[in-house]
């Protein structure tokens, strides 16, 4: 079995890598594979499964890509991830790519979706829609319908039927990496001077690149090798990130976190990883049970409306409160409308649960991490001396 | 319903719908202060997607925080609304109308007119073509602890209104909506009052396309984005589907079919525009807090805008959607989704590309809004493809909604010079 520095080290150039070598190799293995990319938030990866066709989540270009011409497609106020996704397009590292999904996240990835169809008419590109209302015969009925949307149109892009017994299975495959990535972030939770946050991270990544078998396996064998170790015990701060489920901040921003003397205990990093809070019902019409699941047991995160203002904000004293986390640091992008809008309210949710917090903003490309690390550690420091 | 029209401020120059038009979206702020005399209960919502024959139905009186926004704008009161909301936590990056009102609501909720914003009985959350508006109601339900009716309009990403939208809308509204206004106002849903709501809508809907399109005359006795704006006044508010909208929409038709006869420009501020130079297209809102001397760049320079998106964003009915007293529910559902900024961007580049030729526009200028991402991601692609398409020069300015910070009087009066320059200059190559 690998060791932990070759895992985290393969999950590290999966990272680096802007070409998305992996899943060209992927593609090229086979003749007639397909890779569909999709956008940050949630799309049902079991169905691009289930067509035989590899997911790819494009998560933006990092702190690495130099955006050129992106930058001339997007106004100063709007975020980082779009303009490098255009990068990503314009400089032909997504040439592989069959299709695109783009989530209802937010206004800005809802229209890249049409500039996709501007971009690359004759690429698939759809806008994914997910029902706000979570009503099983409204929402649930209109879901299912987008569901089967999606599924013929990828059986159309693969020439290939899309069967029941295929989506039984992909669920299956699927319940299996959301369980094992629970596993991983209670892991982190039980003991995170096992497992830091940067390399939980980057495991996490791993699984929007690779085929999600390899990536299961990749969890197991990272959680295995960890727990084998034994590594220096801080006197940190045990924090919940807030607010990063879109642009991702760079790996230094979430290093440099840790090092300023808090270990992270839970985050909103690609949620996809663990949408769901439950299992998929694996027998039944398959469809009906991804449709019912979002309704039932999606997490919560600010892009969804939460009809029961009674719990509006909860979630995140929960999970402060089954981390054991002594603070929140909201971490949201700039100009990010879902994170930057909800912060109010779940400030005022924590401020009346007595957990302290602290918020500041990051691009995917920022840089300068001294200020942040110093608002860190002293948050940090704060919750030792005065929590 | 309505409460008596007060009579307009003659300060500037205005023709006499502009008037009836004031009066109109005063009266609604008269009926909304007064709700404590009057006891009817009251709704908020949004203009995108909103559904005023079916608030009417329940004999409430619809608020309407945009306009609230846009009113305090206009009379300079929104810069320091938004810093109120600033200072109690909500970031400078995000939406203008959300922190002017979040605004309004910590300073007491005294309404641009003066008088209370009474709190609502129940927020009506159509999340119809802007992801702000799902976040905007949480915020002000967190505030209020009211009933929240929400309405998921989708999206049409492909370009195309499915059944299956369709329905998921209908049924949204017989589920979710219409159950949550009968108990919020004790009042049982009829539809055929609906019904009778909705054919008003449509006659008023015909006049007011009429007169968009009257700007295909040349010189165009409208501007269709500074004038626009009054127009659409009613008819994206507390008047759609009365028989008041129909009335100031004939008035304003027959206002404008006697300028048309005389050969008239529009009317601005200061009186009619005489010299038609250039036939402009506008994509995006327009700056609130410094209209008039944003309006003035265009007048001066003999610029009208003959046709724009933002008089779209209630309502696309140009394109042929009218209201139907037949199919009501069916009707409000399609309404929504055919909202401007509904629409995908390949949908908004066909119309502004269609605004260009069917207008004989000399081109396309975008005002590109900070705080609006709905309108603004994409913008500068649209830009591209329309000058592609078309051949027409497109120039781009951006300013906000209605935060005075991100009005640069100086930049905006550049760019628009340069760009008036720059279609001299095409005119003269022959393009």
């Amino acid at each position: 079995m690998a060791t932990r520095e070759e895992i985290i080290d393969r999950c590290q150039a999966l990272y680096d890598d802007l070409s998305f070598t992996a899943a060209r190799e992927w593609k090229d293995a086979k003749k007639g594979r397909h890779v569909i990319g999709f956008m940050p938030m949630y799309v049902p990866r079991e169905i691009i499964h289930a067509a035989g066709m590899l997911p790819l989540g494009i998560l933006g270009g990092g702190d690495q890509l130099e955006v050129i011409q992106g930058d001339a497609y997007y106004q100063s106020y709007i975020c980082r991830i779009p303009r490098s996704t255009i990068e990503l397009l314009l400089t032909d590292r997504l040439d592989f790519v069959d299709g695109m999904l783009f989530p209802s996240i937010c206004d800005v990835i809802r229209n890249l979706s049409g500039m996709w169809k501007l971009l690359r008419p004759d690429v698939y590109s759809h806008y994914f829609d997910v029902p706000q209302n979570y009503m099983k015969e409204v929402g649930g009925e209109f879901y299912m319908h987008e569901l089967n949307v999606l599924r013929h149109d990828l059986e159309k892009i693969g020439g290939v039927t899309i069967t029941e017994d295929n989506l039984r299975n992909s669920i299956a495959v699927y319940n299996e990496s959301r369980r094992l990535t629970r596993e991983l972030y209670k892991f982190r939770s039980d003991k995170p001077w096992l497992a830091p946050s940067s390399e939980v991270y980057l495991i996490n990544r791993a699984g929007m690149l690779i085929p999600v078998e390899d990536h299961n396996q990749l969890i197991k064998d990272y959680i295995e090798a960890a727990s084998a170790e034994d590594r220096p015990k801080r006197d940190n701060s045990r924090v919940v990130i807030s607010g990063s489920f879109c642009e991702q901040p760079p790996l230094n921003l979430i290093k440099s976190i840790e090092m300023s003397g808090c270990y992270v205990v839970d985050d909103d990093y690609m949620l996809v990883n663990r949408w769901f809070t439950k299992e998929v019902p694996t027998d039944g019409d398959p469809i009906q049970a991804l449709s019912y699941t979002f309704l039932e047991a999606s997490v919560k995160m600010p892009s969804c409306f939460e009809p029961n203002e009674d719990i509006k904000g909860l979630f995140l004293v929960d999970t402060v409160k089954e981390n054991n986390a002594e603070g929140v640091i909201f971490a949201a992008t700039s100009f990010c409308d879902p994170a930057l809008l909800e912060r109010p309210i779940l400030q005022d949710v924590l401020n009346d649960a007595d957990i302290p917090h602290i918020s500041f903003k990051y691009a995917e490309n920022t840089g300068q991490m001294q200020p942040i690390r110093e608002q860190a550690g002293t948050f940090a420091d704060s919750i030792k001396l005065w929590s | 319903m309505s409460a008596q029209l007060r009579k307009p401020s003659t300060d500037v120059q205005k023709d006499a719908s502009m008037a009836k038009q004031k009066a109109m979206i005063d009266s609604n702020f008269d009926r909304l202060g007064n709700v404590k005399n009057s006891g009817e209960k009251v709704s908020y919502t949004f203009v995108p997607g909103n559904l005023n024959e079916l608030i009417m139905c329940f004999d409430m009186v619809g608020n309407y925080p945009e306009i609230n926004a846009i009113q305090n704008g206009l009379r300079k009161k929104s810069g320091g609304l938004i810093m109120e909301a600033e200072k109690w936590g909500h970031s400078e990056d995000v939406c203008t109308y959300v922190k002017a009102d979040i605004g309004m609501m910590r300073k007491g909720n005294i309404g641009p007119t003066g008088q209370p914003i009474p709190e609502p009985d129940i927020l009506m959350l159509s999340y119809t073509g802007c992801y702000t508006f799902l976040k905007w109601f949480e915020l002000l339900r967190h505030e209020y602890k009211c009933e929240t009716a929400m309405l998921h309009v989708p999206y049409t990403g492909d370009g195309v209104i499915t059944k299956a939208m369709t329905d998921y809308v209908v049924k949204q509204l017989k589920e979710e909506v219409i159950p949550k206004y009968e108990k919020v106002s004790g009042v049982k849903f009829d539809i055929d009052r609906l019904r009778e709501n909705l054919a008003y809508s449509a006659k008023a809907e015909d006049d007011f396309v009429w007169v968009l399109e009257s700007a295909k005359h040349k010189p165009s006795p409208i501007d269709a984005y500074f004038g626009g704006i009054y127009y659409i006044g009613p008819i994206f508010t507390a008047f759609r589907g009365t028989e008041l909208a129909v009335d100031y929409y004939k008035t304003l038709r027959a206002e404008i079919e006697e300028r048309i006869r005389k050969g008239q420009g529009p009317i601005t501020p200061e009186g009619e525009m005489k010299n038609e130079k250039y036939r402009i297209v506008t994509e995006g809102p327009p700056n609130y807090t410094s209209m008039r001397e944003f309006w003035k760049m265009f007048y001066d320079e003999g610029a009208v805008v003959v046709a724009s998106t933002y008089t779209k964003v209630g309502g696309t009915y140009d394109f042929g959607f009218r209201h139907d007293p037949s199919r009501p529910l069916e009707s409000l559902a399609e309404y929504c989704m055919h909202c401007y900024t509904n629409r995908n961007l390949p949908e908004r580049t066909r119309m502004l590309e269609s605004y260009i030729n069917d207008f004989e526009a000399d081109g396309l200028l975008i005002n590109s809004i900070k705080s609006c991402n709905s309108f603004a991601a994409g913008e500068l692609m649209m830009m591209r493809e329309v000058e592609k398409r078309t051949g027409k020069p497109a120039a781009f300015v951006e300013t906000d909604l209605v935060d005075p910070r991100y009005f640069s009087a100086a930049n905006v009066k550049n760019r628009l010079e340069s760009y008036f320059q720059m279609i001299d200059q095409k005119r003269r190559a022959g393009v």
